[in-house]
C-alpha cells in the first residue's frame, strides 16, 4: 500500500491549497473554504453570506446557472455548499478521473456574475428556506440563544438573516460584500483522497491568477457572555425545546481536545451523564451537549427536547448534573470510554475521502495546521482527568444562557 | 458478506422480522417499544454495561424499526468484529427485558410520538404512507398514545419470542473481513438459533383519495404518491431512471422547474419507494402558503411530462451520478452492509456492485420511454399540511380519465 502524504502550496495570488493524498482512495473530495460568514456582516446585510453562497451556483460570465448544474451532474459529483458564522464552504466529491474538471468548475463559479434576474428568483428560495426553519424545531431558538449569549459580539448574528433583511438586500450590497471578503488570500482549497497534486496546483494557478488579494481582517475578540433564562411562546409546538449555551474553548485553544471529551462524557447522545438521567428514563426526548469552536472564542451548546409540563424539572436536573461535574470532575473510567469512542469514530469517518477533506480544510482554516489521523488519536489519548478539570474551571458549564421555546411560556428561576 | 480489504472497519447489520407490519392491530408501536427494551441489557451485561461495552469497542451504532424489520447496525474497527457480533447475538437471543425499566421505555416511546407531532414533514409522510400500500404495509412505526400506554411487559416478551427468530432474519457483514473466519464465528453464535415466524399477514386496502391536515405553519407541505413497480420487478431500473431524471441532482427536472426557474421552494424531490411486494413514487415539497397551489401544479405537470419521455443528455448525467454513487459505496462498510441486507430482503439475493453497474449500462432512453409510455404516471393521491387545503380537483384529469 502506498502511503498517505500531506501536501501544501500557496499560489502567487495568496490562495492556499492543502491536500491529503491517498493513492488508494476510490474518490476525491475537494472544497473551497472561504473565511467569511455571518460574523463578517453588518446588521443591514444580515444573511448576505448565505444568500451569496446560493448565488455562486448561478453562473459566471461564461456559464449560466443551468450549465453549472448540468456540468456538476455530468461529472457525477456529489456537491453542495454551506454557510456558518465564519465559513462559507463549496464542496464536491467525484471519482478521481473527474478531479480536474470538477476543480475547473468550482474555481470558475467562485467568481460569480450575480445576474439581477437570478438574484430576484433566488431571493424567494432563501425566504422559503427561512420559512422552512420557522416551522421546524427548535423554531429559531438556536439563533435567539446565540444572540442572547453573545450580545454585541460578532458571533451573535444569524446565518440565515430574517425575512426583513433578506427581502431588503440588493445585488449591489451583495457585490460589495463579495468584493470585500472573497480575496484569494482569504480562501483555502482543501482536498483529500486520490489526488494528482502537481496537476491540481498547475491548473488552479493558471485559472485563478487574476483573483485579487487584499486585506480581509476580522476582529476575533473573546466573548463576554451573558447568562439568563428566556422563554418564548410558540402556540403550535407540542414539545418544549431548550437551548443552553455556556462559554467554551476557542478554535486555537490547546484544551479543545479535553473539551471534546468533556462534551461526550457530559452530553453524548447515547452514553453520557445526561443520557442516563434524562434519555434512558424517558424524561426527555433528547439531551446532548457539544462544544463549538470559533476563532477567538467558543461555546458549549446543549439541546434538550422534553414535554412542556416537565421543563422546570428538566432544567433543574440539568443544573444539578452540571454542578456535579463542575464540583467533582470526571472519572478515569468515563474518560477512557470517551477516548475509545472518539478515536474509533475518527478512524471510521476517515474512510470516506469527503469527510476527511472536511477535517483537513477545517483544521487548516481554523489553525493553519495539518493533523494526521494518528496525531489526532494521540492528542485525544493524552488528555488526563486533570486536563478536563482545567476546562471546567475555565469554562463552567453551570453558567449558561438558556432559551426555551414551546407551547406556553415557562417561569423558571 | 463482502470483503473490503482496503478498509479498516467492519460493519454489521442485523435484521429481525419484527417490523411494524407485524404489530398486533390493537398495539401499533409494539415493535419500536420492543426494540427499546431489548437494548436494556442482554447476556451478561446490564443496561449500562451493554452501552459501555459497545463504546469500549468503538462501535458507531444505530437501531431502527422499519415496516418489515427491526434493524441493529454497528461499524467497528475490524479487530473488534467478533466481540461486537457476540453482543448482538445476546441482544437477539437473550435480552433481559428488565421489567423495572418498562415505564422508562414507555416514556421514551411517548417522547418519540410527541416529537413527531412537531416534525411536519414526518407527519405528512405518515399520512401519505397510509395511501401508498395496503395495511399493514403502509403503517408507521410509532403507534399512538393509547397503544403505547396499553403495552405490557408480557406483550414485549411475546413479541421477542415470536419475531426475534431466525426465519426471515438477515445478518449482513461488510468490511475488512475474512469469509472463513467470520463464517465460523457466525456458526458458533447463531448455528443453534431456532424459531419460526408465527403469524400470517392479513391485508386491507390502502386509504383512498386526497387529504388535508390543518396546521398553522408558515409553509404548506405537499406530498404526492402514485403506483409504480417494486425493486424486484424487471422494469424497476427503468422506473428508477425516470424518477432520477425527474429528481436526482441539481439539473433534474423538479429542481430546475420548481426551484431554479420559479423559486417556489427550498426542498423538492421525488423518489421510488419500495417494499417487497409493491412499489410507488413519492414526491414532496415544502412551500409558503400563498405559493402552494402553484407548486403543486408545477410538480404535477413535471411528473405527467415524464409520460412524454426523457432525453439522452438527461440519462447520461443520471448515469454518471449513479456510477459515482456505486463506486463511493466502496468507501463505506456501513452503507454496503445496509444495502446488502436490503437486497437480501427485497430480492432473496445480493446484487454485486458489478451487476448493478451492468444493469445501469443496459438502461437506455428507448427502454425508459417505452416503459413510460406503457405506464404513464397516473392515479395520484395528494396529501397536504398547512393553513389551507389546495385545489386537487384536476389532479387525476378532472374527470377526463
Amino acid at each position: 500500500m502506498k502511503d498517505v502524504t500531506f501536501r501544501q502550496h500557496t499560489l502567487s495570488s495568496g490562495l492556499q491549497i492543502v491536500a491529503e493524498c491517498n493513492p488508494n482512495a476510490y474518490s476525491t473530495g475537494m472544497a473551497y473554504f472561504v473565511k467569511t460568514g455571518a460574523r463578517d456582516e453588518t446588521p443591514d446585510i444580515s444573511g448576505v453570506s448565505h444568500f451569496l453562497e446560493h448565488m455562486v451556483f448561478k453562473g459566471t460570465p461564461t456559464r449560466t446557472a443551468e450549465q453549472v448544474n448540468q456540468q456538476l451532474d455530468q461529472i457525477g459529483s456529489q456537491s453542495n455548499a454551506f454557510t456558518s458564522e465564519e465559513q462559507t464552504v463549496y464542496y464536491c466529491a467525484v471519482l478521481p478521473e473527474y478531479q480536474l474538471e470538477a476543480l475547473e468548475l468550482l474555481s470558475d463559479i467562485l467568481r460569480p456574475l450575480l445576474r439581477q434576474g437570478d438574484f430576484d428568483t433566488e431571493k424567494h428560495v432563501i425566504l422559503e428556506e427561512i420559512a422552512k426553519y420557522d416551522d421546524q424545531p427548535p423554531f429559531g431558538a438556536h439563533e435567539k440563544a446565540l444572540a442572547y449569549h453573545f450580545q454585541d459580539h460578532p458571533l451573535a448574528k444569524s446565518v440565515l438573516g430574517t425575512r426583513e433583511t433578506v427581502s431588503a438586500l440588493t445585488r449591489e450590497q451583495m457585490l460589495e460584500y463579495f468584493n470585500r471578503r472573497y480575496s484569494a488570500g482569504n480562501i483555502v482549497l482543501a482536498m483529500a483522497g486520490n489526488i494528482d497534486f502537481e496537476a491540481v496546483v498547475a491548473q488552479v494557478e493558471s485559472q485563478t491568477s487574476h483573483w485579487e488579494n487584499y486585506n480581509t481582517h476580522r476582529d476575533t475578540p473573546r466573548a463576554n457572555p451573558n447568562s439568563g433564562f428566556y422563554s418564548i411562546e410558540k402556540p403550535s409546538a407540542h414539545q418544549q425545546y431548550i437551548i443552553q449555551i455556556s462559554n467554551g474553548p476557542a478554535a486555537e485553544d490547546k484544551n479543545r481536545y479535553a473539551s471534546r471529551l468533556l462534551g461526550l462524557i457530559f452530553g453524548d447522545e447515547n452514553n453520557s451523564r445526561l443520557f442516563w438521567d434524562l434519555i434512558d428514563t424517558g424524561k426527555a426526548e433528547y439531551a446532548v451537549v457539544e462544544p463549538s469552536e470559533y476563532q477567538g472564542t467558543g461555546i458549549f451548546l446543549s439541546y434538550i427536547c422534553c414535554q412542556p409540563e416537565n421543563t422546570s424539572e428538566i432544567l433543574d436536573l440539568y443544573q444539578k448534573l452540571a454542578r456535579d461535574i463542575q464540583e467533582h470532575g470526571v472519572t478515569q473510567e468515563e474518560l477512557e470510554l470517551a477516548k475509545s469512542k472518539v478515536c474509533s469514530h475518527i478512524v471510521l469517518r476517515a474512510e470516506r475521502a469527503a469527510s476527511r477533506m472536511f477535517s483537513i480544510g477545517n483544521n487548516w482554516v481554523q489553525r493553519g495546521e495539518y493533523t494526521s489521523i494518528q496525531q489526532s488519536i494521540e492528542r485525544f489519548q493524552n488528555v488526563t482527568v486533570s486536563d478536563i478539570a482545567e476546562v471546567l474551571e475555565k469554562y463552567p458549564l453551570t453558567q449558561c444562557t438558556s432559551v426555551a421555546i414551546g407551547p406556553t411560556r415557562i417561569e423558571h428561576k | 458478506m463482502q470483503s473490503m480489504p482496503w478498509l479498516e472497519s467492519a460493519a454489521i447489520s442485523v435484521l429481525v422480522p419484527a417490523g411494524s407490519q407485524r404489530d398486533p392491530s390493537e398495539l401499533p408501536g409494539l415493535a419500536s417499544f420492543t426494540a427499546e427494551m431489548v437494548q436494556r441489557g442482554c447476556g451478561n451485561l446490564n443496561s449500562r454495561q451493554f452501552v459501555d461495552e459497545l463504546d469500549r469497542l468503538g462501535a458507531a451504532r444505530s437501531a431502527s424499526v422499519t415496516n418489515s424489520h427491526t434493524r441493529f447496525s454497528a461499524a467497528v474497527p475490524s479487530s473488534r468484529l467478533e466481540e461486537t457480533l457476540a453482543i448482538y447475538r445476546d441482544l437477539l437471543r437473550s435480552p433481559h427485558l428488565p421489567e423495572a425499566q418498562l415505564e422508562d421505555s414507555r416514556m421514551v416511546a411517548m417522547q418519540e410520538l410527541l416529537a413527531m407531532e412537531d416534525d411536519l414533514a414526518q407527519k405528512l409522510l405518515r399520512e401519505l404512507r397510509l395511501r401508498l400500500y395496503p395495511d399493514p404495509y403502509g403503517r408507521g412505526t410509532t403507534g399512538s398514545p393509547e397503544s403505547v400506554q396499553a403495552i405490557s411487559h408480557r406483550d414485549v416478551a411475546s413479541h421477542v419470542e415470536d419475531y426475534y427468530v431466525p426465519e426471515n432474519s438477515i445478518i449482513s457483514i461488510a468490511g475488512k473481513i475474512e469469509f472463513e473466519a467470520v463464517t465460523s464465528i457466525i456458526e458458533n453464535l447463531f448455528g443453534d438459533w431456532e424459531g419460526a415466524l408465527q403469524s400470517d399477514i392479513y391485508q386491507t386496502p390502502p386509504r383512498d383519495g386526497h387529504h388535508h391536515i390543518q396546521h398553522e405553519s408558515s409553509q404548506t407541505q405537499i406530498g404526492i404518491v402514485y403506483p409504480s413497480v417494486p425493486y424486484s420487478h424487471p422494469d424497476y431500473f427503468l422506473a428508477r431512471s425516470a424518477i432520477g431524471i425527474l429528481s436526482d441532482g441539481m439539473s433534474s427536472r423538479l429542481f430546475t422547474e420548481v426551484r431554479e426557474k420559479r423559486g417556489l421552494c427550498y426542498t423538492v424531490y421525488a423518489m421510488c419507494h419500495t417494499i417487497k411486494e409493491e412499489g410507488c413514487v413519492l414526491a414532496y415539497a415544502g412551500t409558503t402558503t400563498d405559493r402552494a397551489q402553484e407548486t403543486l401544479d408545477v410538480m404535477l405537470a413535471e411528473i405527467r411530462r415524464l409520460g412524454d419521455g426523457v432525453f439522452e443528455d438527461e440519462l447520461k448525467r443520471l448515469k454518471a451520478r449513479m456510477k459515482t454513487g456505486l463506486i463511493m459505496q466502496q468507501e463505506s462498510s456501513s452503507s454496503r452492509s445496509i444495502s446488502m441486507a436490503s437486497d437480501w430482503h427485497l430480492l432473496g439475493y445480493v446484487r454485486t456492485l458489478e451487476e448493478l453497474s451492468d444493469i445501469l449500462d443496459k438502461v437506455n432512453t428507448e427502454s425508459i420511454n417505452q416503459y413510460l409510455s406503457d405506464h404513464p404516471p397516473q392515479q395520484f393521491k395528494v396529501v397536504t399540511l398547512g393553513q389551507h387545503a389546495l385545489d386537487t380537483s384536476g389532479v387525476n384529469g378532472g374527470g377526463e380519465a
